[in-house]
């Protein structure tokens, strides 16, 4: 549709405008400015150039926590996407039971983040919690204060249990949306419930699917509170993500130079995987 | 006798009289390259009641949401009353629209609905309870003020639509297809009395249509279109009877016209298969040359309509009975034509069968395809 | 090609209430021969397609039985049905090529390679298609995605029978008439049972052997275009068919005698005299009835005339009542009052809506 031109228009832009700055640009530019500075005492600052970028790209340190933050996301991405996919599938169409899968689905994405981070923490915990006592009371050894592979499986639990739920609802927004002709055409057709999955419910749902994996990759790849609260990124450094990291750097250490390299980097990183990602999800659609 | 003139005469209590004049100027609606509507120029005068006639993808919907204001034309100038509101938007425009698709407001009663572009408006209680019962009257929609559109029939939620559109006295009234989702037999009740509406609202209608039978019976004056381009605007049955290129006639026939190429060689019409056709009625007086023929259905007969008529054997393809009639599809050296005659006609597809070409209903076509002698008709417009 | 039985079939949405307003389909028991074309016609509402997703088995009857050639098959699903249907709107796979939407119920079978493609390649010459067989189904058109959805219910050869709901509602009108034409074609090349619900007289009429008129959950009248057209035995039936329907008028039958408008005029046959309680209606269609050259006949007022091009609609009035009448398109009709003639043999006596046969 052509626009009709009036200039005047541009003042209702501006309250963004203003909004934007105060909450993306002023704060960006103060860690970009940080990122090429050498700090001493808060207060006194040389010109470093590219120094931080160098170190922080070279670091050891960097790049353990980049590896675990990509197994993290990734796996979290391989289990919740296809449960979600499923669960959805399985919720009922229409009828008094929708309502009340939606409201069960929609629980966890209202608990905050400390929150289930502290709920898991005293669920798993090995002594008193739940779940702690259950695991060792049938014999297996689990203690993710101590043990890394548990305190892996406990965070990852922990965002299957509180994000899938979103999965459910943009997949289950998908599928009702596809008109019951396509139902019946595929049952006279004599299709299998594969095919019916692959053929319709699937290029049907592709748009949501795309948006739900953006959301959480993006949501995965910051993701701070959890793994604070459950064990502050230990034990060792076995759940240290790159937030954590960072945080550790920067608050820990007071290095606000290499923190702001490493968090622009860390910035830099999510916009481009997330534009690639969804050129490469939407690219299809354009073509045919 | 014409009582659509009379009807108009009475009008509705209150109605500011309508005098404005839409003008579109060599408008023309690209978007990228694709080329929507090319070059038109349109005058509707105040009070009319145009069809837009052409088949989907033709331009229609494009050039009603230009006349609305919802587009701006890529080039061109659409004028109101003589005033250019080319870039004014259709806020600012006295327009009412009623769309293909029922659309009202599903949580608000038929009053409601009708009154809402009032009530955006901030006109007075009373004067919007008047106007709603005065139109309400006129769709017929009185006792029916106090349901939901759900509870309508789709003939029901249509006419609230329309009365929502006409409530607002607006002095551009579009219609985008209203009547395809509607049954039947509602269409054709629906098809009757809008002329009649029409007529008292003195607005300036525009309606789009698929449907050459819908123009037909609507009347008015006719806009043929055809890949984003005018053919022919003018009265309805003028356009009908004197299509002014084969566009147009293909558009407005349904079944489609029937087509023919012929050479006329000292007068006479030579048509492949060694088929002449005596130089009556319209195929008088042509000079030789390749041309082409056009004739409608009901004018491809079964038997001999006059003793100038040729039989030409032909095969059947299909046929159809509507009972009354049937529709008896043909082939004919690659021509394919379709017959709609009176009565029963049991025919086999692949058996030959005698039709008959008339000379004096023939619709004669140069080789720019431009009309170049149509039948005279006892009662032309 | 199989013969479809329905023994005293009646569906209701609401299977908890049991009053006869509640059904979408009341008793009917019909039956449709094998390799016959059939139309279910009727305003929406009707029960027209509650009946036809009761034959394919989309809906499970709620009373009833659906014998296929003899065979109860009214608790089998659609599948074992083997039944091919298409629905108003085209139902395409999109993330197919049109060749793989037209193998898709073949392939669903089991049936691979040289018997598919062969299939396939014959259906789409059949429908057109084949220059389109390796695009994506995807941009397609509105009437090439309906074509495929066509396809893919006659790619099966075996097929019991087809059903269609309404397919042409997104067709423009000029490729209406292709298509259907191309679909009596087919009929007539594949021999299958055909039964095609619409609201659309001329789809209904031009389309099947035999016309099923559907009002209000119940089958009115079952007959031929002709006889549909010509002897309607319900005035439902006299003013659904036809366009403009059947002229219905009040009367007081007496014998061979009829009094309409304060006018009498002679009846072709002996109704004897209908009790008082009921109403009593003359039906006579638009185009049988004369307007006669001298002024004789029953005087009427025109009060209209709409040119439709190829014929005219003259909108007379008798007394109170209102009577539309067909005239040829080079009539010349008289300015305002004329006499209008009915044809004796087309003249129908309705008691409480029916047709009443009478004798000679």
């Amino acid at each position: 549709m052509d626009k009709i031109a009036d200039n005047r228009a541009w003042f209702m832009v501006l309250p963004v405008l203003v909004l934007v700055a105060f909450n993306a640009v002023i704060p960006l530019m103060t860690v970009v400015n940080y990122s090429v500075q050498e700090s001493f005492a808060g207060n006194v600052f040389f010109f470093e150039g590219s120094k931080w970028f160098e170190q922080v790209l070279h670091s050891d340190r960097f790049h353990a926590a980049l590896l675990r933050q990509f197994v993290f996301t990734g796996t979290i991405l391989a289990i919740e996407i296809p449960l979600g996919v499923v669960i959805a599938l399985t919720m009922p169409r229409r009828g008094p039971w929708v309502s009340v899968c939606l409201v069960l689905m929609a629980l966890p994405l209202l608990i905050p983040w400390n929150v289930v981070g502290a709920i898991w923490n005293i669920f798993a915990l090995p002594d008193f919690g739940l779940l702690g006592r259950l695991l060792n009371g049938i014999g297996l050894h689990y203690n993710f204060t101590r043990q890394a592979s548990d305190a892996w499986l406990t965070l990852v639990l922990m965002d299957v249990w509180h994000w899938t739920s979103l999965v459910v609802l943009l997949a289950y927004a998908g599928l009702v949306a596809i008109p019951d002709a396509y139902y019946q055409a595929a049952k006279i057709d004599g299709a299998s419930r594969w095919a019916v999955f692959r053929y319709i419910q699937l290029p049907k749902m592709r748009r949501v699917l795309t948006i739900a994996v953006l959301l959480r990759l993006m949501d995965s790849f910051t993701i701070y509170t959890e793994p604070f609260v459950l064990t502050g990124g230990g034990p060792g450094n076995a759940t240290t993500l790159l937030s954590i990291d960072l945080v550790k750097i920067a608050l820990g250490q007071f290095d606000l130079g290499p923190a702001a390299a490493m968090s622009l980097v860390y910035f830099l990183m999510v916009l481009a995987m997330s534009w690639v990602f969804y050129t490469v999800m939407t690219q299809g659609e354009a073509r045919t | 006798m014409d009582a659509r003139a009379a009807a108009g005469g009475q009008g509705l209590g209150g109605v500011t009289e309508h005098t404005m004049t839409l003008e579109l100027r060599n408008v023309t609606k690209r978007v990228g390259s694709e080329m929507h509507v090319a070059g038109i120029s349109l005058t509707l005068a105040p009070g009319t009641l145009n069809v837009l006639l052409g088949p989907t993808l033709s331009g229609k919907t494009t050039l009603l949401r230009l006349m609305a204001g919802l587009d701006a034309p890529t080039e061109g100038q659409v004028l109101v009353g003589g005033r250019d509101v080319t870039g004014t938007p259709v806020r600012r425009r006295s327009v009412a629209m009623v769309y293909q698709q029922f659309i009202n407001y599903p949580n608000l009663t038929v009053y409601e609905n009708i009154a809402s572009p009032l009530r955006v408006a901030h006109i007075a209680r009373a004067e919007i309870d008047r106007r709603v019962r005065e139109t309400a009257g006129l769709m017929r929609l009185t006792a029916l003020l106090d349901r939901y559109p759900l509870e309508l029939s789709g003939g029901q939620q249509q006419r609230t639509a329309l009365a929502r559109a006409i409530v607002k006295r607006a002095e551009l009234l579009l219609l985008d297809e209203p009547l395809a989702n509607l049954d039947y037999k509602l269409r054709e009740e629906l098809r009757e009395e809008l002329p009649k509406l029409f007529a008292e609202i003195g607005a300036i209608a525009v309606y789009a249509t698929a449907e050459p039978s819908d123009a037909l019976l609507l009347g008015g004056r006719t806009a043929t279109l055809s890949s984003g381009r005018v053919t022919q605007f003018g009265p309805t049955l003028e356009v009908y009877r004197r299509p002014v290129d084969r566009a147009t006639a293909e558009v407005f026939s349904d079944p489609p016209m029937n087509f023919v190429a012929a050479r006329i060689v000292g007068g006479k019409a030579h048509l492949p298969g060694g088929v002449v056709l005596p130089a009556r009625g319209p195929l008088a007086g042509l000079a030789d040359g390749d041309i082409s023929l056009g004739f409608r259905a009901n004018h491809l007969y079964l038997r001999q309509p006059s003793h100038d008529a040729v039989a030409v054997t032909a095969t059947v393809a299909v046929v159809e009975i509507t009972g009354s009639e049937s529709y008896v599809h043909t082939i004919r050296e690659g021509d394919r034509w379709v017959a709609l005659a009176h009565g029963i006609h049991e025919l086999n597809p692949g058996a030959p069968v005698e039709v008959y070409l008339d000379p004096y209903r023939m619709f004669v076509f140069g080789r720019d395809d431009r009309l170049v002698a149509a039948p005279n008709f006892a009662e032309a417009a | 090609m199989t013969r479809i039985d329905l023994v005293d079939l009646a569906h209701s949405y609401n299977p908890q209430t049991q009053s006869a307003g509640e059904y979408a389909l009341k008793k009917t028991s019909l039956t449709f021969a094998a390799g016959g074309a059939y139309a279910l016609l009727g305003p929406s509402g009707c029960g027209k397609t509650t009946l036809l997703n009761l034959m394919s088995g989309l809906l499970t009857p709620t009373e009833g039985a659906i014998l296929f050639d003899g065979v109860d098959v009214t608790l089998r699903t659609t599948e074992q049905r083997n039944i091919a249907q298409v629905f108003q709107f085209p139902v395409v796979y999109d993330t197919m090529s049109v060749y793989d939407n037209l193998a898709f119920p073949l392939r669903n079978r089991g049936l691979r390679g040289a018997a598919v493609d062969l299939r396939v390649r014959e259906i789409a010459a059949m429908l057109d298609l084949t220059p389109t067989l390796a695009r994506k189904a995807k941009g397609l058109t509105a009437d090439s995605k309906q074509k495929i959805s066509l396809g893919r219910g006659l790619v099966r050869a075996d097929v019991s029978a087809m059903l269609f709901d309404e397919p042409l509602t997104v067709i423009d009108p000029h490729l209406k008439w292709q298509l259907r034409s191309q679909l009596k074609q087919l009929h007539a090349q594949v021999a299958t049972t055909m039964i095609y619900v619409t609201h659309d007289q001329t789809e209904a009429l031009t389309f099947a052997e035999k016309v099923i008129v559907m009002y209000d959950g119940a089958v009115v009248q079952i007959g031929t275009p002709e006889e549909l057209f010509e002897h309607p035995n319900h005035t439902f039936v006299g003013y659904f068919i036809g366009s403009p329907g059947m002229n219905v008028l009040p009367a007081t039958i007496n014998g061979k005698t009829a009094v309409v408008g304060g006018h009498t005029i002679s009846l072709p046959r002996f109704y004897g005299k209908p009790l008082a309680s009921t109403r009593t209606e003359l039906g006579i269609r638009p185009e049988f009835i004369r307007i006669s050259e001298n002024g004789k006949g029953l005087p009427v007022r025109i009060k209209r005339v709409d040119d439709v091009g190829r014929y005219k609609l003259a909108r007379v009035a008798l007394g109170p009542l209102a009577l539309n009448v067909m005239v040829g398109e080079d009539a010349r009709l008289p300015a305002d009052s004329a006499g209008i003639v009915f044809e004796p043999g087309r003249l129908h006596v309705y008691v409480d809506g029916h047709l009443v046969e009478g004798s000679a």
